[in-house]
């Protein structure tokens, strides 16, 4: 594999840009919320500028090499190096985990969830930031599955302490699942190491050299790294930890949750599981697609079935992340483009409902649909931003959504070379019609929240009326950007594409073109 | 413009020019003009609609421009040239190898939609500026307004089916917004959502065809045009290539077709288009009867060698397409018949008259289809506006012909005679432009040897013209009732039943700025303002004339929309000059000399060239059939009258309350007034069943199954792991992954505040459990 290695200390200062911040805040005392929130700002600033820089210096006519590439010893006893680097694939994911953060930095300046501790929460944030970022660009199984790991701490404790009422459960059940699913992870890469001669857990070298497993051991080291995905993803029947997790969690945990932390599983299909075990991954891409495909149907469902909006917000990632698993289990490119199309745009239209529904819990301290009401009466200017992300949402033409969900249909038509057509052509019929069911339940979800009268029941007891102002500042601020970003992308999707698409065509050369 | 270089000496050049060429602007005019108003529009002097009238005058501009330019370009060719389209196409995105364009495609049949909806947007538009006057969502409903134009226009100029999809999509997100546009009520927003969902039920149909046309195609296209398999002119010329796999095309142009049933009304899924007249007047009128609800009409003609091919038109017996648009033709028309509501009357009749389009092209009348949504946009808006003008005027914003209206000839003048010459061209009394489009296709259904079918559409013609004149009847004629009559009883009207939001005008006058409507019940009826009558009286002038722009009867010197729109069927040959982005495609056309012979096209498998359209018959115009039809829609018309007078006005015992007293007659009353309980099927079988029990089902099964197992895991693996923690070797397991350990014991001390331990406890098992099996795999394994 090719590599540049100029500016090789850009992703590492990149991503532990945020550790700093963190440092700082611990040695402020607590009773200072202003300064803390500053030296929070300030970090995930200079994160970001950091993370354009790198933007700026990525060779975009070599997308499909790694780049900035730095390869140090690390732990020798187990052959693991501090082997960094970004591609075509790693770096919109890289980017927008610095956007995210960012923005839900700026969204909590006016917004720290009960029970308060800026402090604490902001430090969190970092370090999930700094987890988020060193999972896209290790190269390495073992400080990818550090980083992996490290995501799951600040988010645990975002939802065991900022959380709402069952945060206790939620908190535990997500933690366990994802734990459950890195088991099989970790026992997946410690496999596949010792078959490679015990030699490196070099994502590289371990591609060149997977050639020599027994096809039926690929296809049960497949199955532990398909299990630690799909519970990241989060796939059919792996999903139940996600409705309780996206509805207990604080507003910018669910934002992160939905906008960076499901794309660690589809990501690490993409430039972990797909290339190291091409022939595994075609025995299992049926039934990939197969899970997608129910998951599609079924997180639909289970939307409609929903009375609480942030839950439904939550199910509806399920349906969604079945296009994008959709888009992968073709393993053609122009699949696997769609699957990264579609997860940076999940990533800033579900981020953008979750923002929504924070809002909406602020205002009306309900989220139960049957409450709610006439929002756009109330608050047209929020009102018009959740029909917005509604529709972006549903895919339609013209926003970011779409492009990822219509190649996804798109290339179940036409799987790659091996894999059977009828079955891929009978997942495209059943995904087309889980746009149709993606429509019913946003539509409506929108026209019960945002049409008809305003139902005060909701709030009598709170009967002030300022309380529902429109969209304040920090969160024009905090939005702005994303909702840009759904319709700049919707325009001219070849922003994204042609970053993605050569990277994406070398991940693929171990399937022969 | 040297865009076309010829090579074959027996060709004309083609002639092109500036509208031609920067056709593409036409859409993004409105779009422009839509950011603007949502940006700017509140601060305008005008709240925007200022911009929305400027834009929709600019695209009609242009659209004429490259009209008149088009019409040279026919001109410039010879009689058996075919008319190559001016397409441009741009470099959009590329995946996986492919490269996906943007760009126009610009032919007869898009110029002439083109001409049309910006065309009926224009009037439209300066029409709302005094209908929606004072409305408290002035400057959304311009915004909405102007884009669906944008919408639709980027639609109809699509060179590709991405960006087909794209205007369709945006339509049906403009009809959700503007059917929705008095949302405060419930009524309103249902009706938004159920046109939206409905449409999207027929858009995934859409999604498959193109899906599979672009696979087979895109081969074949590559190789000899090379575009991608989205291009509709790469998709008309391979499915007549005579290469397609016929049970592809053939579920391809079903899958598409499902979509046009969707978006065009036809049935089953024709229900949403009645209760779309939920929206403003004006939305009903450009929306949901002149333009949107044409687009499928439109793919049909647009992609039709898709169609002919895939669907067997013009084989024997009828095919999907017949035989969707002539159920569509009689049973909407029926449905007509029990309606109060006069916009509801319209929209049914709008529905039939799709369905006659989708015979026409289901039967290979392509042209006369084409031209019957051309004069038909002109007297449906029309007759839409009219209905508009009364309910604004003179019926105190009712809609209900049999309670609020009646006698209006008398103070409506204008309103009256423009409605009386859109219905003459609606039922299609010669010499009304309604008769040269719709005797046409009826004429050439039969021509095409569907005579059974050619039967029901004269049932159908029979119909229009009953229905119509009851619904004129009613209106214009007998005694003002209801707020016509002057009367202010509209407290005690029911708002479910004149559905128009203005009638819920309590609330609406306390949300609004100091109402500015002048026809508050006081004044009494009266004529409508300018900005109302001018826009009814131009359409009308068009309704009358528009027909002879296509006058079969007169020979063929009066045929100009054949010569102008039909393309040629003729093959062309020496293709593959493609050009780069951004410039025109330039290809040479074919040698003449097998000209004068039957053209191949649709037929057989072109030999040495493409052909881009099949070749169709026309049939000759003979008066006495002509006679014939009007023989028909005299009789229905005079039935009708007479009925009518009898019953709504002569209050004759023998037909008041028939449906009472004759069961037959009033059970299929009640099932016409039902709408064949499709609507019962769909909203409280299907939609029902998939949002409560489905869903409850799908739901109930997460929490208590999925759920269940894993707590039901969890509590086991709780038991087992107290065995395991004591009976495993720790020193094993720390040896080797030593590393998983401690990073696990870290993780689990971290976790300790908040869980008294039990995660670090289940991780530090997790783990171990890993480590010992990843062990257990290489064992058994080396």
């Amino acid at each position: 594999m090719n590599m540049l290695q100029e500016n090789n200390w850009l992703l590492s200062l990149g991503t532990f840009l945020p550790m700093v911040g963190v440092v700082l805040m611990m040695l402020m005392p607590k009773a200072q919320d202003q300064s803390v929130k500053l030296v929070a700002l300030v970090t995930s600033i200079a994160t970001l500028a950091v993370g354009i820089y790198t933007a700026f210096k990525f060779d975009f006519n070599q997308a499909e090499k790694m780049q900035f590439v730095a390869n140090e010893k690390w732990i020798s006893v187990i052959k693991s190096s501090y082997f960094i680097g970004v591609d075509g694939i790693s770096l919109p994911l890289y980017l927008l985990s610095m956007v995210i953060t960012l923005l839900v930095v700026i969204y909590s300046l006016d917004h720290v969830p009960s029970p308060g501790k800026p402090k604490a929460f902001f430090s969190l944030l970092l370090v999930l930031q700094t987890g988020m970022a060193g999972t896209f660009i290790a190269q390495d199984l073992i400080l990818f599955f550090v980083f992996f790991e490290l995501v799951l701490l600040p988010m645990f404790f975002m939802i065991g302490v900022w959380g709402g009422e069952q945060r206790q459960y939620a908190s535990i059940k997500f933690f366990l699942y994802t734990m459950f699913g890195s088991a099989l992870m970790l026992i997946a890469f410690l496999a596949l190491f010792f078959k490679t001669g015990a030699e490196s857990f070099s994502i590289p070298y371990l591609i060149e050299n997977s050639g020599s497993i027994a096809k039926n051991i690929q296809i049960w080291i497949f199955a532990g790294m398909f299990v630690g995905f799909a519970v990241k993803v989060p796939m059919f029947p792996f999903h139940t930890w996600l409705p309780d997790a996206h509805t207990q969690a604080p507003t910018q945990g669910s934002v992160i949750l939905a906008a960076i932390l499901l794309k660690l599983g589809t990501y690490g299909f993409v430039r972990i599981a797909l290339p190291i075990l091409p022939i595994a991954a075609r025995e299992w891409a049926p039934y990939i697609g197969g899970l997608a495909v129910i998951g599609i149907i079924y997180g639909a469902l289970g939307c409609l079935a929903q009375t609480d909006m942030k839950r439904l917000i939550a199910f509806s990632s399920v349906a969604h992340m079945g296009f994008v698993m959709l888009g992968i289990s073709t393993l053609t490119s122009f699949g696997i483009n769609a699957a990264m199309f579609g997860m940076v745009a999940h990533g800033l239209i579900t981020g953008m409902l979750f923002f929504v529904a924070g809002s909406v819990k602020e205002r009306y301290h309900t989220l139960e649909i049957s409450k709610l009401g006439g929002m756009l009466t109330q608050m047209p200017h929020l009102g018009w931003i959740f029909g917005f992300c509604t529709m972006a949402s549903l895919g339609l033409p013209g926003l970011a959504g779409f492009w990822g969900e219509f190649p996804a249909i798109l290339s179940a038509y036409s799987p790659a070379t091996g894999l059977n057509e009828t079955v891929f052509r009978v997942f495209m019929v059943i995904a087309a019609l889980g746009t149709v069911l993606a429509a019913a339940y946003l539509l409506w979800l929108y026209q019960r929240i945002a049409f008809g009268t305003p139902k005060n029941a909701a709030h009598d007891d709170h009967s002030s009326h300022d309380e529902l102002h429109d969209v304040t500042i920090y969160e024009w601020v905090a939005w702005t950007p994303l909702l840009i970003a759904i319709l700049v992308l919707g325009i001219v999707p070849n922003l994204l594409f042609k970053v993605l698409d050569p990277a994406v065509q070398v991940t693929l050369s171990a399937f022969g073109g | 413009m040297k865009l076309f270089a010829s090579e074959s000496e027996v060709l004309a050049p083609l002639v092109s020019g500036w509208f031609l060429e920067h056709a593409w602007l036409i859409p993004v005019v409105p779009v422009i003009a839509f950011a603007l108003i949502i940006l700017f529009g509140k601060r305008l002097p005008m709240k925007g609609s200022e911009l929305g009238v400027l834009s929709m005058l600019s695209s009609l501009v242009l659209a004429a421009g490259a009209g008149y330019q088009w019409i040279q370009r026919t001109n410039s060719a010879t009689e058996e040239q075919f008319v190559e389209p001016v397409i441009k196409s741009w470099s959009w995105w590329r995946s996986g190898g492919f490269d996906f364009g943007i760009g126009q495609h610009i032919d007869g049949l898009s110029v002439l939609v083109l001409i049309v909806v910006a065309f009926i947007s224009t009037l439209v538009q300066i029409y709302s500026l005094e209908y929606l006057r004072g409305d408290r969502r002035y400057t959304h409903f311009f915004a909405a307004l102007t884009l669906f134009s944008g919408g639709m226009l980027a639609m109809v100029l699509a060179d590709n089916m991405i960006l087909f999809l794209l205007g369709w999509e945006v339509m049906g997100l403009c009809s959700f917004m503007l059917i929705g546009h008095w949302w405060e009520d419930d009524a309103n927003s249902k009706a938004a959502l159920k046109a939206f969902f409905t449409v999207r039920t027929g858009d995934a149909g859409l999604l498959v065809g193109i899906t599979m046309l672009y696979f087979s195609a895109n081969d074949w296209t590559q190789e000899h045009l090379g575009v991608s398999g989205f291009s509709i002119r790469g998709i008309s010329a391979w499915a007549l290539s005579g290469e397609p796999n016929s049970t592809v095309i053939t579920i391809s142009a079903v899958a598409l077709f499902i979509a046009c049933i969707g978006k065009s009304g036809q049935f089953p899924l024709h229900t949403w288009l009645p209760d779309a007249m939920a929206g403003p007047t004006p939305v009903s009128s450009l929306l949901h009867s002149s333009t949107m609800v044409v687009a499928g009409v439109y793919l049909v003609a647009r992609l039709y060698p898709v169609f002919f091919v895939g669907l067997d038109i013009l084989g024997s017996g009828g095919n999907l397409i017949m035989i969707i648009g002539a159920i569509t033709i009689v049973i909407s028309a029926a449905l007509a018949f029990v309606q109060n509501d006069i916009k509801r009357v319209l929209a049914y009749s709008t529905v039939s008259q799709l369905g006659y389009m989708m015979l026409g092209l289901g039967a290979g009348a392509w042209l006369p289809a084409v031209f019957h949504i051309f004069t038909h946009a002109f007297f449906k808006a029309c007759l839409f506006l009219g209905a508009g003008s009364i309910s604004h005027s003179a019926s105190h914003h009712s809609f209900d012909m049999k309670r609020d209206m009646g006698g209006l000839r008398k103070v409506m003048p204008i309103t009256f005679i423009t409605w009386v010459i859109s219905t003459l061209a609606l039922c299609g009394v010669f010499p009304f432009s309604g008769f040269f489009s719709k005797d046409e296709i009826i004429d050439n259904v039969g021509h095409n040897g569907y005579t059974n079918f050619m039967i029901i559409g004269l049932v159908g013609a029979f119909m229009t013209a009953a229905y119509m004149t009851r619904a004129t009847y009613l209106t214009f004629f007998g005694e003002p009732r209801g707020a016509s009559a002057g009367e202010n009883s509209h407290d005690s009207h029911d708002s479910h039943d004149s559905h128009d939001a203005h009638a819920t005008h309590d609330s609406h006058d306390s949300h609004d700025s100091p109402a500015t409507h002048d026809s508050g019940g006081s004044h009494g009826p009266h004529e409508s303002g300018l900005l109302i009558t001018v826009p009814l009286m131009i359409l009308s002038v068009l309704a009358l004339s528009s027909g002879f722009l296509n006058a079969t009867p007169f020979g063929e010197s009066w045929e100009r929309m054949k010569l102008w729109v039909e393309p040629r069927a003729v093959e062309v040959v020496g293709v593959t000059h493609s050009g780069g982005p951004g410039e025109a495609l330039i290809i040479t056309a074919p040698g003449a000399e097998e000209s004068h012979s039957e053209s191949v096209c649709g037929s057989a498998t072109p030999e040495s060239g493409i052909c881009y359209a099949p070749q169709l018959k026309h049939a000759p115009f003979k008066w006495s059939k002509a006679i014939l039809s009007m023989f028909i829609v005299f009789l229905g018309a005079a039935l009708s009258w007479i009925l009518s007078l009898l019953l709504f006005t002569k209050r004759d015992r023998r037909l008041v309350g028939l449906t009472q007293r004759v069961k037959v007659l009033g059970l299929g009353h009640k099932f016409l007034v039902n709408k064949y309980y499709l609507d019962v099927l769909y909203e409280k079988v299907i939609v029902r069943s998939i949002a409560y029990p489905i869903a409850s089902a799908a739901y109930w099964f997460n929490q208590n199954i999925l759920d269940g197992i894993l707590h039901g895991l969890a509590n086991s693996t709780k038991k087992l792991s107290g065995w395991v923690y004591r009976n495993i070797d720790q020193r094993v397991v720390d040896g080797t992954v030593n590393n998983s350990a401690t990073f696990t014991k870290s993780v689990g001390t971290a976790a300790q505040p908040t869980q008294s331990g039990k995660v670090s406890q289940y991780g530090a098992l997790l783990f171990s459990a890993a480590a010992v099996a990843a062990l257990v795999l290489v064992i058994i394994n080396t």
